[in-house]
């Protein structure tokens, strides 16, 4: 998995590459959560757009930081998810609790 | 042989249960099911149960994640097992079975419910993603024992098999 991180400001955007399971979650997770840290961000931007593969490992790690940064008052976007990324996170029903944008730059407007 | 007779293919996959290996599942599983008619969106479907099931079993089963995080917690080591993945079809059907010789499910229906979860990193959709995804879903259990599951799933756009020669004649 890829994971290339930026920093604006309060907010962290992340940007995942390759397949998000039982294999790769601990590495997000552990990655996201050190840059929330370090950065004391409010607000974090996880684009998906690379993001080959998802499975209920992959909708877990996401949860996870939604429930870190909500507790903390802050906020979690995402963007970009292809179809089959899409499809399995609607059964989820992550995006009743995540708006979802087309591009970081919505993202960061909304 | 009758040229009507469908087409029967099986595959064998025995794995040690890691999640290196749950990638290797689903990308066997799905190239398999291409031998049967399924649209792109049915094989992710089948790639996204199958990584379902072998996770289950690789973190569940035998109690260890990548690192035994869980199993470290609770003082054992944890167990290597192994996962088998059979995959068969007979041109028609394809049937997907995923068993271990892990500690089993206490309570299979309690597990199956979407939102159960022993993990707050995870979301308890393990076996609500199975079933949906999947035309059939069995889960047999035996705590100490291990667990199988089996996923089953037809091509959607393929017409229904008439019954032929066991047919009425016509009514």
């Amino acid at each position: 998995m890829k994971i290339e991180q930026e920093v604006r400001g309060r907010t962290l955007v992340i940007r995942l590459g390759g397949e998000l399971d039982v294999k790769s979650a601990p590495e997000f997770r552990e990655t996201t959560e050190a840059a929330l840290d370090r950065h004391a961000s409010n607000h974090l931007i996880l684009n998906l757009e690379n993001v080959s593969f998802i499975d209920s490992s992959g909708l877990g790690a996401i949860l996870g930081r939604y429930r870190r940064l909500q507790q903390g008052g802050g906020r979690m976007t995402l963007v970009a998810p292809a179809p089959n990324v899409r499809r399995v996170m609607e059964l989820s029903g992550l995006f009743k609790i995540m708006p979802v944008f087309r591009s970081e730059e919505r993202a960061m407007e909304g | 042989m009758a040229s009507s007779e469908p087409a029967k293919n099986h595959v064998r996959l025995v794995m040690a249960a890691v999640v290196d290996n749950v990638a290797l599942a689903r990308v066997t599983a799905a190239a398999f099911a291409t031998q049967l008619d399924f649209t792109l969106e049915e094989i992710e479907d089948i790639r996204v149960a199958v990584s379902e099931a072998v996770t289950n079993a690789v973190i569940h089963a035998y109690g260890g994640r990548a690192g035994g995080a869980d199993a470290a917690a609770s003082g054992t080591s944890p167990v290597s097992g192994t996962v088998n993945i059979d995959l068969a079809h007979d041109g028609e059907t394809l049937t997907i079975t995923v068993s271990d010789h892990g500690r089993g499910i206490p309570d299979v229906a309690l597990a199956r419910r979407p939102a159960f979860t022993t993990d707050p990193e995870r979301m308890g959709l393990g076996f609500a993603i199975m079933e949906s995804f999947c035309d059939r879903l069995d889960v047999v259990s035996e705590v100490g024992r291990g667990t199988t599951v089996t996923m089953i799933k037809r091509p959607r756009a393929m017409t229904p098999r008439t019954e032929g020669a066991a047919g009425d004649a016509g009514t």
